[in-house]
């Protein structure tokens, strides 16, 4: 009395029970008989760039974004931007994660109408200057690594379709920034920009130039975000995306400013075993990992993690025992990318897991010392990252306003002069990281202590360090330069910067240039 | 003493940061003929302008006898230098005449007496009158070697443990402990050995000499670590200054240490290792 057709009844009911229909036979089954070995290095999400793009429903007027791990090598934005205009796309948002000086031939496109919209962490080179000088009808929006992150995952940045280039994909779009086959091409290592783009936008295609067979594992994005796969002949030019060797500055001005900033972490009160760092890529800060290294060697003390940018001396004390772990939102260069690839104590973090403002878990919240460049800071310790003291758009926010609000001690390691250019000035051109997350200032003539942090201006002046004012340092600047000229700005906003929680927290107008 | 090209901007404005004790700007041979009065003016404004705190100025001239010397003494002079370094010194007269041309500027401006000199020593002549050289003028503080062109008078080339230079050498710091003033050795250019570098400071500093002449200042740490006194000696100087300073209180004449007498040469040699370590930034003067 329990046969299929006996309890037919009880079927229906508990199909209207789950709200669904009751199962039926098909009359030809669906079922697929080809051999299945084609399928480890084919599918049908790979597919022509233009087919892709049509694949995804790109419309006039939708968002586009792209990442910057290739850096000076990457292909990728001018392969597809070049593309979309080829197939009569206008008015197009581009939302990068940064833009730099390969990005040049973007000037054509906003010229010719295909992108009238740019949200990035920075602009570099002629891009820079032509959006300095008023480019765009509509301003650039800057935002932080962080902000981007979290603005792409609360939909305040809506990501329409994602183009990822990758250093490897298999045909279901299982994707990473190096590749463990000999057709390996490039390497980037991280991803970390493009995770949250991967993660929520729309529609995602990946572009790669080492199409490995399924599943290539471990990734970084996972074939459940990606719509299509594209096999393209290069996503950038291996010897522009990094260069392979440690480069130790010569630079007496910068070991000065690196052997300084080393004796301020030393004597700061977080310099324990334990502690975590992050420093950025420039000549000064790669130096000063070289002085803290001896430190800790002399004392004995080893590091948790490292965040951020991730270098080759990172890696070097991490596999020396130095530092225990590598959180790794992007790999400066080769030997960074190889580490990620190979150690797994070295970790991908998206920017979400880096530095989102809203996110309690990111990792920068965990940092103990951040250390970071300026290209301008302030008397009120304001710092600009993004604007020249000529008025022109030549630098990205990245991760500074992020790292200097969340560290314990931020230390910015800073010229007092740059030729003939004040880094110390009374005001920032363009406020990029408030003064209220910067601690301490190191330059050539003193070290200036924020005034909210008595403690450590006390602990540093204690080790015989020149602490200074930081008034002092720009009244010396300026007895050295003289006064300069006041930058000939427009009337027009070019650029607005977000602060980390979204609110607006300056804008850049227009540079009028000199006629003659 | 670092050595700083006299037509480079950027190097003369950065020079004070890296702490050499004093530097020099040089209008002769790093400058080129072309460039001889553009550097004078740069010089001359940088002497006048930039905040060089308690760094002692030196500016290297050219000599009397080319169309330069006199008008270098002028712009120096007038700037407030603190010492004129005159090249390739031979003879006594020569530091006569750089005298005379300094005290006429000083008598224009009224500041007469306030300008020193140092002589570089820099020919095989030079090395056989440098107790004349070292004594010629009051204002004498200090000579120096020139090893290139030394070497090149002498009809040899410089080599890594510089026994071509042992003569010279030997009678620069005699010649300056006769005068009471200051010894100061030549350059060492090979920027990328560093090793070598610190030999030859260590060696000049066992000869006797006061200070070495550097032209990076990525060579400041290793003269000022060579040159630095070991906290063993510094020590034992403070215990000797501490039992003079207590025997003289006491009015007494002769001092012992751990039960051995200390004599004059012992507490010269004692002052002298705490002078070094307050310049070398060891002890602070209120330590003392």
């Amino acid at each position: 009395m329990n046969t299929y057709k006996e309890r037919a009844g009880l079927i229906e009911q508990a199909a209207k029970a789950c709200n669904t229909t009751v199962y039926k036979e098909k009359e030809v089954p669906n079922k697929d008989l080809t051999p299945r070995t084609t399928s480890l290095t084919k599918s049908s999400k790979v597919m022509s760039l233009e087919d892709a793009i049509r694949h995804t429903g790109l419309k006039d007027g939708m968002t586009i974004s792209f990442h910057h791990h290739f850096r000076g090598g990457d292909k990728v934005v001018n392969l597809v931007v070049d593309k979309l205009a080829q197939m009569g796309y206008k008015n197009l948002h581009l939302a990068a994660s940064s833009l730099i000086d390969v990005h040049e031939p973007l000037i054509e496109h906003i010229k010719n109408g295909v992108i009238s919209k740019i949200s990035t962490s920075g602009l570099r080179g002629e891009l820079g200057r032509q959006v300095s000088l008023g480019l765009m009808k509509e301003p650039v929006i800057f935002r932080s690594h962080g902000n981007r992150g979290a603005a792409i995952a609360s939909g305040e940045l809506h990501i329409d379709v994602a183009f990822i280039g990758a250093s490897s994909s298999d045909p279901m779009g299982n994707a990473c920034g190096y590749s463990r086959y000999p057709t390996a091409k490039s390497i980037c290592g991280s991803l970390g920009y493009a995770l949250p783009d991967a993660q929520h936008a729309d529609h995602v295609v990946i572009l790669t130039d080492d199409l490995v067979p399924y599943p290539n594992n471990p990734k970084s994005i996972s074939e459940l975000n990606v719509e299509a796969v594209v096999e393209v002949e290069s996503v950038g030019d291996a010897s522009k995306i990094s260069s392979g060797a440690i480069r130790d500055t010569k630079n007496p001005r910068d070991i000065l400013l690196a052997q300084t900033a080393a004796k301020v972490v030393e004597n700061s009160g977080y310099f324990e075993d334990g502690f975590s760092i992050q420093t950025g890529s420039g000549g000064a800060s790669l130096a000063v990992v070289k002085f803290i290294r001896q430190s800790m060697i002399d004392r004995n003390i080893k590091a948790s993690f490292a965040l951020g940018g991730i270098t080759a001396h990172m890696v070097k004390m991490h596999e020396e025992g130095l530092i225990e772990r590598l959180i790794d939102v992007q790999s400066f260069d080769k030997v960074a990318a190889e580490s990620l690839m190979n150690d797994r104590k070295h970790k991908e973090a998206s920017s979400i897991e880096y530095a989102a403002y809203n996110e309690p878990s990111a990792a920068t919240r965990m940092l103990d010392i951040v250390i970071l460049s300026a290209l301008e800071v302030d008397v009120n310790f304001n710092v600009n990252v993004l604007v020249g003291s000529d008025g022109i758009i030549r630098g990205a926010i990245g991760g500074h306003p992020d790292t200097a609000a969340d560290s314990a001690l931020s230390i910015i390691v800073c010229p007092l002069l740059r030729g003939r250019i004040p880094c110390v000035v009374n005001e920032v051109t363009t406020l990029i990281t408030p003064g209220s997350g910067v601690d301490v200032v190191v330059t050539e003539y003193g070290i200036a202590v924020n005034p909210r942090r008595p403690e450590i201006a006390e602990r540093l002046t204690k080790a015989g360090l020149n602490v200074v004012d930081i008034h002092d340092l720009a009244a010396r600047a300026q007895k050295i330069i003289g006064d300069a000229a006041p930058l000939p700005f427009g009337d027009k906003v070019v650029g607005v910067v977000l602060n980390r929680d979204g609110s607006v927290l300056d804008v850049i107008k227009n540079i009028v240039e000199p006629t003659n | 003493m670092m050595f700083v090209p006299g037509n480079n901007p950027a190097m003369m404005q950065d020079a004070f940061i890296y702490g050499a004790d004093s530097i020099m700007l040089d209008l002769e041979d790093s400058v080129t003929m072309a460039e001889k009065d553009a550097a004078r003016l740069l010089v001359h404004n940088a002497l006048k302008t930039i905040d060089y705190g308690q760094t002692e100025m030196v500016v290297r001239i050219n000599p009397l006898n080319t169309p330069y010397g006199k008008k270098d003494v002028e712009a120096v002079v007038k700037a407030g230098v603190h010492v004129i370094r005159m090249p390739k010194t031979e003879t006594a007269d020569e530091v006569r005449e750089v005298e005379a041309e300094i005290e006429r500027v000083e008598r224009e401006i009224g500041c007469l007496g306030r300008t020193k000199i140092m002589a570089a020593i820099e020919s095989a002549l030079g090395i056989v009158n440098a107790y004349d050289i070292a004594i010629a003028s009051k204002r004498m503080m200090g000579i120096a070697l020139g090893a290139e062109d030394y070497c090149a008078n002498l009809k040899t080339q410089r080599t890594p443990d510089g026994a071509e230079l042992l003569l010279a050498r030997e009678t620069i710091v005699v010649a300056a402990r006769a005068a009471g003033i200051d010894a100061l050795d030549t350059v060492y250019s090979n920027l990328n050995d560093m090793e070598t570098f610190r030999k030859e400071v260590e060696l000049i500093k066992t000869l006797g000499f006061d200070g070495k002449s550097i032209i990076n200042p990525r060579q400041i740490e290793v003269v000022n670590e060579v040159f630095a006194p070991k906290q063993k000696d510094i020590e034992k100087a403070q215990t000797i200054i501490a039992a003079i300073k207590d025997a003289e209180k006491r009015g007494s004449g002769v001092i012992a240490v751990n039960g051995k007498m200390v004599d004059r040469p012992v507490v010269l040699r004692a002052q002298r290792t705490i002078d070094l370590a307050i310049a070398s930034g060891i002890l602070k003067e209120e330590d003392i």
